[in-house]
């Protein structure tokens, strides 16, 4: 393999590690909030908190991660996207702040403040949908290259079926994903009550999930033709997603192995967010860049490759441990450490 | 809104770089403190010392989160606002970039565990080995993003082939020749950062209530590291000078105001620029440019005459090197005067003139770190890439610069303010005496554990 296949599929793979440990803590501040407004934050507001204050800032590393390894590699990716993307992306890195210090502001200052709480969940709402912008801008016709300067057409951008489906998918599945997660956590908790109040979210976002990745898809179609056939050809790894879907479903309403059901879950997302990434091979941005044409030297690529090894070798050991003391070990998990 | 977006994403970038490396400094230098406390505290099976690790770390935490937001502001905003240039220099340092983010993965993993694992370990000794990777990895990032800045500084390790940057050697690139100096300048003067705030934050404490044996070992505690750091952040600055005068002597040049090249040059501190370019009003000490260049009083110093006009940085720079270099003496003052008070049996170290004068030395240390970058950043101009590239021709074209600018200052402003509520708020609600009797009682019946 060469080196930019290999860097390209490091990046999706934490791309696809982001989405999942972002949306578990993203949903979940939305969940705490809305289970404030509903006056049920005593029953899982202490869960919620038990499982984020260790690791929400690991969270924010993979993002970190994932951005400064797409411009390592594909430098291109920091004109283009670099130019056009000034506004979104501010705004992204606004709400982002904004939730993550606020988070640390109302765990470890002032509690139960309400205004840190509605931040904190309308924020978990926010960011994925204005992140999933930059997955919209790939598929090409919104950013434009006319005489040297690079700009973004927000009028197309704004009125495109495809960029409000991908927003919307984006959404449930953040709710969709988080509320599998935590009721896994409750049941890892004996935690009755707040298990039986997750697993009812986790049912009720599902339906919604499946009919928006259906409406994406077919949005996808409209826009960009290759990208669609690309994933058809892909087809069995459309077919995997839905069945782990179902798994997942089935478990849920059985009310048995949560775990197993949270790992068919990220299967699920695994395999559609893989299918949508090899359909989009080779082009990172529609039609300007592509993964060939704008990969770094080979000198650096290969440094990068070697550098990814090593880290990966330092930090697989410290995240096995960090999920030991918080997310396996049953007495920590129960509150009773 | 018609602004020039390269004056705005200059700015901008200012901004979020500026208040980023408070947190930043704070983000280096805190690790250290708590391991050396939480280390001290466990030696001499002293309660007080742990209780100052517990309290440390505790305000820690939200210094962190907003250096972590900051941090993610400005690396999303290199690619923003400066497209051109992380096109081009991306090429070249992606790899410290890249194993900036995997020194902070490492850190923010073991922060998470050191700071929920405080009674989780049968051996106190056990849970102080977590210090050591975060002190690290904390240590590691500010290398890392200052191998960057020194390649900005002096690019090496590509050859230029029409306009494009060919056989990149990434490592030559990171070891170019401003990084030795510049590394050990910005580690040791964030430790001395840090030491000072602390010291400052129990001296004020002091002086507000009475003394009691957990201020007055804080303050021991802290002063001892200002003298050792502020020692070493003196030489550094010594080394960075003398690099400066080899490799960027424009740099140094627009610091002193040396026009013309010459042999045993005077340094020039404060004073102002007449229109004829003479210091006039400043102090003259004589031929100490020279030994500040390279060691010996009667060596040649290059001027700024030997540059055109167009790469000379701006002159004002002078005051932020004169700023930063009178902080750094007075920050070693200080603490030498505390120290020999406390060593010698009759005076008192904590007479209120020499605590007033602590307290000081905090938000100075903090002053000479943004002096110090302004300075840094500023003699680098007009180049964002020395020699290769300018700022003008980096920036984004984008009219929404300023917009941005105004969202984000905002930002900082509630960020920065709450910061301040919050730890105030966090502290005063578990007074210190409270806190040591819940978590040690045993301490209240005289048991020594
Ligand atoms: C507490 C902070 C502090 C203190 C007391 C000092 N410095 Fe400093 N200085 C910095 C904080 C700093 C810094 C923020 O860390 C800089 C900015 C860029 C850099 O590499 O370090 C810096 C840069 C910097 C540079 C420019 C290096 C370059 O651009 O490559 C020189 C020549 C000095 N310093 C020299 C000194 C001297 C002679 C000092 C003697 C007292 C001194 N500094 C004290
Ligand atoms: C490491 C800590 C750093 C600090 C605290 C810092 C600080 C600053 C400051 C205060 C300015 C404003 C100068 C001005 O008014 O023109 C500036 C400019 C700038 N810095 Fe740095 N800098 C740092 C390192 C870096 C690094 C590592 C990069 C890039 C990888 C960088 C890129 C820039 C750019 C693009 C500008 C704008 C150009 C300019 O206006 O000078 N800086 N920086
Ligand atoms: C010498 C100057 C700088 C130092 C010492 C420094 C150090 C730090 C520290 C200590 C943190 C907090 C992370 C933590 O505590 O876990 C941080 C965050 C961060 N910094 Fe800076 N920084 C500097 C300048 C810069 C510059 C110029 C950039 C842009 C390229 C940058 C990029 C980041 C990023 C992306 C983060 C967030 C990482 C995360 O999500 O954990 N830093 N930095």
């Amino acid at each position: 393999m060469s080196y930019e296949i290999i860097g390209i599929t490091v990046l999706w793979l934490f791309l696809y590690g982001y989405l999942i440990v972002a949306s578990v803590d993203f949903g979940a501040g939305f969940f705490a909030y809305y289970a404030k407004v509903t006056k049920k934050d005593h029953i899982i507001n202490r869960l919620i908190a038990r499982y984020l204050s260790p690791v929400w800032e690991v969270t924010n590393v993979f993002f970190v991660f994932f951005f400064v390894g797409v411009v390592g590699f594909f430098p291109d990716t920091a004109y283009y996207y670099g130019a056009a993307l000034l506004v979104p992306g501010s705004i992204g890195i606004i709400l982002l702040a904004i939730r993550g210090s606020f988070y640390a502001f109302e765990n470890y200052g002032s509690k139960n403040s309400n205004v840190y709480m509605f931040l904190y969940g309308a924020t978990g709402l926010f960011i994925p949908a204005s992140l999933s912008v930059a997955l919209t801008l790939s598929e090409g016709g919104f950013i434009v290259e006319e005489g040297g300067a690079v700009t973004l057409n927000y009028l197309d951008l704004f009125t495109s079926p495809l960029s409000w489906s991908i927003v919307g998918l984006a959404v449930v599945s953040v709710l969709f994903i988080s509320a599998t997660f935590l009721t896994f956590y409750a049941s890892r908790a004996n935690d009755h009550a707040a298990l039986k109040l997750v697993r009812g979210y986790a049912l009720f976002w599902s339906t919604p999930t499946i009919i928006a990745a259906l409406t994406a898809f077919i949005f996808l179609g409209q826009h960009n033709e290759r990208h669609f056939n690309n994933m058809m050809d892909l087809w069995w790894m459309l077919g995997l997603s839905v069945g782990f879907f179902m798994i997942a479903m089935l478990l849920l309403y059985a009310g048995k192995y949560y775990g197993l059901a949270f790992i068919s879950v990220m299967l699920q997302f695994l395999f559609a967010f893989f299918a949508y990434g090899i359909g989009h091979y080779p082009f990172i941005l529609d039609p300007y860049i592509t993964i060939q044409h704008s990969a770094t030297h080979e000198s650096m690529g290969i440094a990068l490759v070697i550098v990814f090894i090593a880290g990966l070798l330092l930090l697989v050991p410290s995240l096995i441990l960090l999920m030991k003391l918080f997310l396996f070990d049953a007495d920590y998990v129960r509150g009773k450490k | 809104m018609d602004l020039d977006p390269v004056l705005m994403s200059r700015l901008l970038t200012s901004l979020t770089l500026g208040f980023h490396i408070i947190f930043a400094t704070l983000g280096v230098g805190m690790p250290l403190m708590i391991s050396v406390a939480e280390f001290l505290g466990i030696k001499k099976k002293d309660t007080h010392y742990l209780m100052l690790a517990r309290r440390w770390a505790r305000g820690f935490v939200i210094t962190v989160a907003i250096g972590v937001v900051t941090g993610t502001a400005i690396g999303l905003q290199l690619s923003l606002l400066w497209p051109n240039f992380m096109q081009v220099a991306g090429n070249v340092i992606a790899l410290p970039l890249f194993m900036e983010v995997f020194a902070f993965f490492f850190e923010a993993i073991f922060l998470g565990i050191y700071l929920y694992t405080w009674d989780r370990f049968k051996k106190p000794f056990t849970h102080w080995l977590l210090t050591l990777p975060v002190v690290i990895g904390a240590g590691m990032s500010a290398v890392f993003i200052t191998t960057v800045n020194g390649f900005m500084n002096t690019p090496e390790g590509f050859l230029l082939d029409n306009g494009h940057f060919a056989a990149v050697n990434p490592i030559a690139a990171m070891l170019n020749p401003a990084t030795p100096t510049k590394v050990f300048h910005v580690l040791t003067t964030a430790y001395v950062t840090v030491a000072a705030i602390l010291a400052a934050i129990t001296a004020f404490m002091i002086l507000k209530k009475k003394t009691s044996d957990y201020h007055k070992k804080a303050l021991q505690l802290t002063m001892t590291l200002v003298l050792i750091f502020g020692i070493l952040s003196v030489l550094a600055g010594d080394v960075s000078a003398k690099f400066l005068a080899e490799h960027q002597p424009e740099k140094l040049a627009a610091a002193e105001w040396h026009f013309e090249t010459e042999a045993g040059a005077d340094l020039i501190v404060f004073g102002w620029l007449n229109d004829a370019h003479e210091a006039i009003g400043e102090i003259r000490i004589p031929k100490f440019l020279s030994f500040l260049a390279h060691g010996d009083f009667n060596a040649e110093v290059i001027g700024l005459e030997e540059f055109p006009e167009d790469v000379r940085p701006p002159l004002w720079v002078h005051y932020m090197f004169d700023l930063m270099v009178m902080i750094g003496f007075t920050l070693v003052g200080i603490s030498m005067l505390y120290l020999i008070f406390s060593r010698v049996k009759k005076w008192n170290e904590h007479h209120k003139g020499i605590l007033s004068l602590i307290v000081l030395s905090g938000p100075l240390a903090m002053l000479a770190i943004e002096f110090g970058w302004i300075y840094a950043e500023e003699g680098r101009q007009p180049w964002i890439l020395r020699g290769y590239m300018t700022v003008e021709e980096a920036a984004t074209n984008s009219p929404y610069v300023g917009i941005m600018f105004i969202l984000f200052l905002a930002l900082y402003i509630v960020l920065g303010t709450l910061c301040v509520v919050i730890l105030r708020k966090l502290f005063r609600n578990t007074p210190v005496e409270a806190e040591l009797e819940k978590q040690y009682p045993t301490l209240e019946k005289g048991d020594t554990k």
